[in-house]
């Protein structure tokens, strides 16, 4: 059947469906785009010290906060940690701003923000969440994780 | 023994869920009116029983009893009456129990109210409400049931509810977004209900309206309330975090908006009738959804219940049953129905698809941003991401802005045909006018000028003149003009103040997004620093003693133009049953601007972490929510949905004949 004898209902419907399967098209398209550049990898310290972390791009980092190892600026909101993952490895994190107040030694938390070519991780933000029990589930894997390697080699 | 009076009362109200899930659908099915008839009483019986073993979980908050392992982990001696109340729905079990109990309540306000409709389709919509009671009263008995006691050695003392749930917002949050949640559960009953009957006519349409709006608009209040409480005691400020939570609360709200909106079409033109029925059926789909990715923990979030894989895998296994039994039974019945009136491209019908569409396309790529993660994890085997906000605005942002432009134009279109000459005669001036006040006001007000502020609130304006203008045409012809503005029907008022929230929301989203000032800094008693020309002086810090709690309080001025406009008092308090630090913000509110300051940390013995913000124009965005919820209820009360049973069953008559 050709176009320009199709009943003009026909024809819209026809248009109709062609203007729905272009538009869903292009927001997948777009939601697909969006989402590439926008996912933020997690990274274990393991990883981040066998250089497993790519400089440069917006990633996230998680461990236990190591003790003692919290150093405060003396002029502004500067501040600088060292997560672990308890067995081998560990990165220092630096960040300026206001920790979240669950954040202290001894507790598992997540840094979003780059890693600069020092292997030193510039954290944008740092989250520690709501309930004091609550240990994030990247951050708990990474403790298991590490605690099997080192217990098994 | 009352508590056991609760637990033996939910398992009462499990074996009333199951008869009225199958009782009145075994009458249907035999013809038998008796049958059919019980769905009412065995309404009223499950809500009773759920309602008694509210009460008992309650009383024992009240009454401090730490034997029950609920009570011991949500609650403390010290902790005041009304959070021992709200402590109820502070965590996963009590919260469900809430869920189930307002379950049974809408439950029984349709079967209350349902006199206008035939005796087997009530039947039918019981019947449907009573099987998904069912499945969530077995779901608390068998993963989380807050009755069970931790006997002969139990606690003395409670390890305190989350200080920061010790908060009015979230006394009132929890009931009204469950309220929306499952209250999309009636006009799924219904659509279900004239599926398995086959009379899909606009009737079906009539009846879900006001249930549908009803939810839509406590769930608008519920995720209004929470963005609110987000703001000023979660936060640091921020309002909408697109944590997987929230998204879980926003995808039905979407839909359910979408539903509204195509009832209307469905009720008043016929048109739509098998895709509305779709709707409800995602609606109720999506709330399950969400109660699925609050619960089982298959994603981070914020609010982190606890986390236990069981139960997650009952919510799935339900949410499988519930929502591909109800897709099946879809596609075998839906198949034949035929709407019969036509309608034109710029005709209202057509604005409303558009509606629809947006408003889905909006809804998946949600969805897609808050399962993604979920997703890579399996596909990657393992590897964990998360999907940041920029994903939602840069996606969201550009939808909701075409749905915006549909949404000015909506109102002023007429069923049926609207001819394009009258929709450019009454858009062109309105658009013109906006843009002109919009970009005077930015010009004259605005510290910077900023492009797609300007857009946003030009189309915000042009919502509003829209609106003003179609409702100055409807009385035009009129003799008293001032008399015929207040004898509109309400869904109309409904509809103009849901607009008007939507406007002024987004003004409200833009304006705080475009000209927020923001400083963090390390801040001494005796220093000041200036936020978009206020000058805030850090004058002193206290120590205070609450209830259950101690807390540094600092003293803050706030001058503007060498006048004192507030004095506020931030807190960092330091919860002792929980060993929890908890920060308490200070807001000096205001219609045009919210000054907003928290107190981070001690830095050393006199400095403090300190935010400063300036937040223009932060309370629309909420004012814009109660407005849209008000919208919701005002339709409530159109006389079309008052109308007496003898009026609808003459109708109804009319119909089958």
């Amino acid at each position: 059947m050709k176009i320009g004898k199709m009943k003009s209902h026909r024809r819209n419907r026809l248009l109709l469906v062609m203007f729905l399967v272009a538009t869903s098209a292009s927001a997948i398209g777009l939601a697909m785009l969006a989402l590439n550049e926008n996912i933020n990898l997690f990274y274990s310290p393991e990883q981040i010290v066998n250089g497993e972390a790519p400089v440069g791009p917006l990633i996230r980092a998680g461990g236990m906060v190591v003790m003692g190892s919290i150093k405060r600026s003396t002029e502004d909101l500067g501040v600088s940690f060292t997560i672990s993952d308890l067995q081998t490895s560990e990165v220092t994190v630096q960040f300026v701003g206001i920790l979240p107040d669950l954040f202290r030694e001894g507790q598992g938390v997540i840094a979003r923000g780059t890693l600069n070519s020092d292997g030193i991780f510039i954290a944008e933000e740092v989250l520690a969440k709501h309930d004091e029990n609550y240990m994030p589930p990247e951050v708990e894997q990474t403790l298991a994780r590490a605690h099997k390697d080192n217990n098994g080699a | 023994m009352i508590v056991e009076l609760g637990h033996f009362s939910l398992i009462l109200s499990l074996g009333l869920a199951f008869c009225l899930s199958v009782l009145p659908a075994l009458g249907v099915y035999r013809h038998q009116n008796q049958l059919m008839a019980l769905g009412g009483s065995l309404s009223a019986g499950l809500f009773v029983f759920v309602l008694l073993s509210f009460f008992c979980l309650a009383n024992a908050f009240v009454t401090d009893d730490f034997s029950v392992n609920y009570v011991a982990r949500n609650s403390n001696s010290d902790l005041p009456i009304q959070y021992k109340i709200s402590a109820i729905w502070g965590a996963h079990e009590g919260s469900f129990l809430l869920w189930t109990l307002i379950m049974a309540g809408w439950t029984l306000a349709v079967s209350i109210l349902s006199g206008s409709l035939t005796l087997d389709m009530r039947a039918r919509v019981l019947s449907v409400l009573g099987g998904l009671s069912l499945g969530f009263i077995l779901f608390i008995l068998l993963t989380s049931n807050p009755f069970d006691r931790s006997l002969p050695l139990f606690p003395s003392e409670g390890s305190d509810l989350n200080p920061l749930l010790q908060d009015f917002g979230l006394i009132v949050h929890p009931p009204m977004l469950y309220m929306g949640y499952v209250g999309f559960a009636v006009p799924f009953a219904f659509a279900i209900a004239t599926l398995t009957s086959g009379r899909l006519d606009s009737a079906w349409a009539r009846w879900s309206r006001p249930w549908t709006n009803a939810a839509w608009a406590f769930l608008t209040l519920g995720i209004t309330l929470g963005s609110w409480w987000a703001y000023y005691e979660l936060g640091w400020g921020g309002w909408w975090f697109w944590d997987a939570v929230e998204n879980a609360s926003f995808m039905p709200w979407l839909v359910g908006t979408a539903l509204v909106h195509s009832l209307a079409a469905t009720e008043k033109r016929g048109v739509f009738k098998s895709w509305t029925v779709l709707l409800a059926i995602f609606a109720f789909s999506f709330s399950l959804l969400g109660a699925f990715i609050v619960r089982s923990g298959v994603l981070t979030s914020v609010h982190a219940f606890a986390v236990d894989p069981e139960r997650g895998m009952f919510i799935l296994i339900f949410l499988v049953l519930v929502i591909g039994g109800s897709l099946c039974l879809y596609a075998f019945k839906a198949t034949g129905i035929r709407s019969e009136a036509g309608f034109d491209w710029t005709s209202r019908e057509t604005f409303v698809l558009a509606n629809n569409m947006l408003l889905l396309v909006a809804t998946g790529a949600v969805l897609l941003g808050t399962i993604y993660p979920l997703i890579y994890e399996t596909m990657t085997s393992g590897k964990k991401i998360s999907v940041g906000p920029p994903y939602f605005n840069t996606i969201f942002v550009p939808i909701v802005m075409v749905l915006f432009a549909f949404m000015a134009a909506g109102p002023s279109t007429r069923w049926k045909k609207t001819p394009v000459s009258r929709l450019v005669k009454s858009l062109v001036p309105t658009f013109l006018v906006s843009l002109t006040m919009t970009t005077g006001l930015v010009y004259f007000f605005a510290a910077q000028f900023e492009f797609v502020a300007v857009l946003v609130v030009t189309i915000a304006g042009w919502i509003f003149l829209g609106l003003v203008k179609d409702m100055f045409e409807r009385v035009n012809n009129k003799t008293n003009k001032l008399v015929a503005i207040f004898r509109q029907p309400f869904s109309y008022y409904g509809m103009l103040l849901g607009h008007l929230g939507i406007a002024m929301a987004i003004t409200g989203v833009c304006l705080t997004i475009y000209y927020s000032e923001e400083k963090d800094l390390r801040m001494v008693p005796g220093e000041m620093v200036e936020v978009a020309g206020y000058e805030v002086t850090f004058k002193a810090m206290n120590k205070v003693r609450g209830p259950n709690y101690r807390a540094d309080q600092g003293e803050f001025e706030v001058m503007y133009n060498g006048s004192r406009i507030a004095l506020l008092h931030p807190e960092k308090r330091f919860y002792e049953a929980a060993r929890n630090m908890m920060t308490e913000a200070d807001i000096d509110p205001g219609l045009f601007r919210d000054i907003y300051i928290a107190l981070g940390e001690p830095i050393d013995n006199t400095a403090w972490a300190v935010r400063v913000q300036y937040k223009p124009f932060v309370r629309w965005i909420w004012f814009g929510g109660l407005f849209i919820a008000l919208g919701g209820f005002v339709t409530l009360v159109d006389r079309r949905y008052r109308r007496g049973k003898a009026v609808n069953q003459q109708e109804m008559a009319g119909v089958t004949v």
